[in-house]
């Protein structure tokens, strides 16, 4: 299959089609509005359904009730928007409805601006929504990353039983770089990842038995009852933290004496940063967390090497990530941050710099 | 190899299409590229950028920082970006709308009349195709052929007369930049 140029808002929706998503509810906001638009011109075309809501509060409803048929359905928005849909996100994790969010972030508190940000790391993987539940929470570094991501979303999402966000920012929607399509998966292969739809979901039954029905719901108003299921999503929680961490490095050795991590598009700057300190005979590694939640904690504790002074943490935003990056470094090695927020992304020029200083 | 771009000019200028058609000429050559737009509240008449790169490696950063090659179709635009080209690059001047020119005298500079040129062809709308030609003509970063090719398959049936500005003004600019 041949490279197409797109953009990482249009990529992604077009994996979202061939991967099987057939239904999308969605309010538009900038910097995604690309997504949007890509939705409303192609879902017709595959006997899809495009819908925008009123509101965000109504998109992630409509995903709720989708969800709950048993069908492959999105949404998506920028940080706002996704503040607004949180309390949906909480209801789907309580009910066990997979669906993907898509976030494109742009800068915040409040209405912010519009460009590039990391600031939403805590609201995605520390509970934007009320109660003890747990979103996977996938972060992509290029487009084609983040089309990669959209039939990855909805497996896990179906797998588990779970909402699945993608958490991308202003620049990765915007920018064009070549992307190249893997082959959808078939329904079989769908099938395959355990969750069969039919056993849970609302749907007409084969055997036409009207006693045999299904509940969504994330009401249980009987605490021993809540108790239970709130352990059992807790060991499901467990089973996703044990098999679907993700990560990536890049040039760590045992000869490294700064440890960079950085996730999204923060982590490409930096890659570009530790090339230019490599030419000069510095070495710097990096860790880039590709899931967020589960995070790699074991990871970013092994890849600290033998001479690591130090642990460099790099976000567009005032230190979320960092959080995470202590609790597994364990106080072993000091932990120093630097981030630009308002919307701005650093250069490479800037993080050099930065690094240069620690030797 | 790795080459930094950046083109910048008023809204309406056609300045992200330089970097679209560079991108995706050089990704049909095999190469790596990143294509970064400005974009947020602009109007027709404000001021537009993208940051383009093509590179033998992956991509690490699409964010340029110091230029191979700055485009500035406007005085604001080299007022802003020349500082930072880097030295022995190129800097692209449309005269027209830069009275003022570059001061720098460590950058390679191809100075032309660009929109009086594009007027002379037939059209304002052709002003980024000259760009283009400037750029292959100055730096060999793609091919001719790969971008006829391109606009051929966006034109030819669609608006020929307009295909036929569009390669003069391509031709005119390698002409430019190779003097």
């Amino acid at each position: 299959m041949s490279k197409i140029l797109m953009k990482g808002n249009e990529a992604v929706a077009e994996a979202a089609i061939r991967a099987g998503c057939r239904l999308y509810f969605a309010y538009p906001i900038t910097p995604q509005s690309e997504l949007i638009e890509y939705m409303a011109k192609m879902m017709p075309k595959v006997n899809g359904t495009f819908l925008q809501a009123e509101s965000e509060v109504s998109a992630i409803n409509m995903v709720y009730g989708a969800a709950g048929a048993g069908k492959r359905v999105m949404t998506s928005s920028s940080s706002p928007g996704i503040a607004l849909k949180m309390e949906g996100v909480s209801y789907m994790a309580g009910a066990e409805l997979p669906a993907v969010i898509i976030n494109v972030q742009r800068g915040g508190p409040g209405l912010g601006d519009i460009q590039p940000s990391q600031g939403d790391y805590f609201q995605a993987t520390k509970g934007g929504g009320h109660g003890d539940y747990r979103m996977i929470v996938l972060a992509p570094s290029s487009v084609q990353e983040f089309a990669d991501m959209a039939a990855e979303a909805f497996d896990l999402a179906d797998k588990y039983r779970n909402p699945v966000m993608i958490l991308a920012d202003g620049m990765l929607g915007q920018m064009m770089e070549p992307v190249e399509f893997k082959p959808a998966k078939t329904q079989e292969e769908i099938d395959a990842l355990g969750n069969i739809h039919n056993s849970w979901c609302i749907c007409p039954n084969e055997d036409g038995d009207a006693k045999h029905h299904h509940e969504i719901n994330s009401l249980e108003i009987d605490p021993s009852v809540l108790e239970k299921h709130v352990n059992e999503l807790y060991e499901k929680y467990g089973r996703i933290e044990r098999d679907e961490v993700r990560f990536d490095t890049y040039n760590v050795s045992d000869d490294n004496e700064i440890l960079c991590v950085a996730w999204g598009t923060a982590s490409r700057i930096v890659k570009s940063a530790i090339n230019e300190l490599t030419a000069q005979g510095k070495s710097v590694g990096l860790i880039r967390p590709i899931t967020c939640w589960p995070f790699p904690y074991e990871a970013v504790a092994e890849a600290i090497g033998p001479k690591v002074r130090k642990v460099y943490v790099f976000e567009l935003n005032t230190g979320q990530m960092l959080d995470d990056v202590k609790i597994a470094v364990q106080g072993k090695v000091p932990v120093t941050f630097w981030g630009k927020v308002g919307g701005i992304v650093f250069t490479p020029a800037e993080i050099k710099e930065k690094l240069e200083a620690c030797f | 190899m790795t080459t930094e771009m950046i083109c910048a000019g008023f809204g309406g200028q056609g300045v992200l299409t330089i970097g679209r058609f560079i991108a995706q000429a050089a990704m049909k050559e095999g190469r790596n590229v990143s294509w970064l737009p400005s974009y947020g509240p602009e109007m027709r008449g404000g001021t537009a950028n993208v940051s383009t790169v093509v590179s033998d490696e992956p991509i690490a950063s699409p964010i340029v920082s110091f230029p191979d090659v700055l485009v500035a179709l406007n005085q604001p635009s080299v007022d802003k970006f020349a500082p930072s080209i880097r030295k022995g690059g190129v800097i692209i001047i449309n005269t027209s709308m830069c009275p003022h020119g570059c001061k720098r005298d460590d950058v390679q500079k191809v100075a032309a009349p660009m929109s009086d040129i594009a007027q002379e062809i037939g059209s304002q709308m052709v002003l980024n195709m000259l760009a283009i030609g400037i750029i292959i003509g100055k730096t060999g970063l793609i091919k001719y052929e790969t971008i006829e090719e391109e606009l051929n398959s966006f034109l030819k049936e669609k608006n020929p007369d307009l295909l036929e500005k569009n390669l003069t003004a391509i031709k005119r600019g390698i002409e430019i930049g190779q003097k």
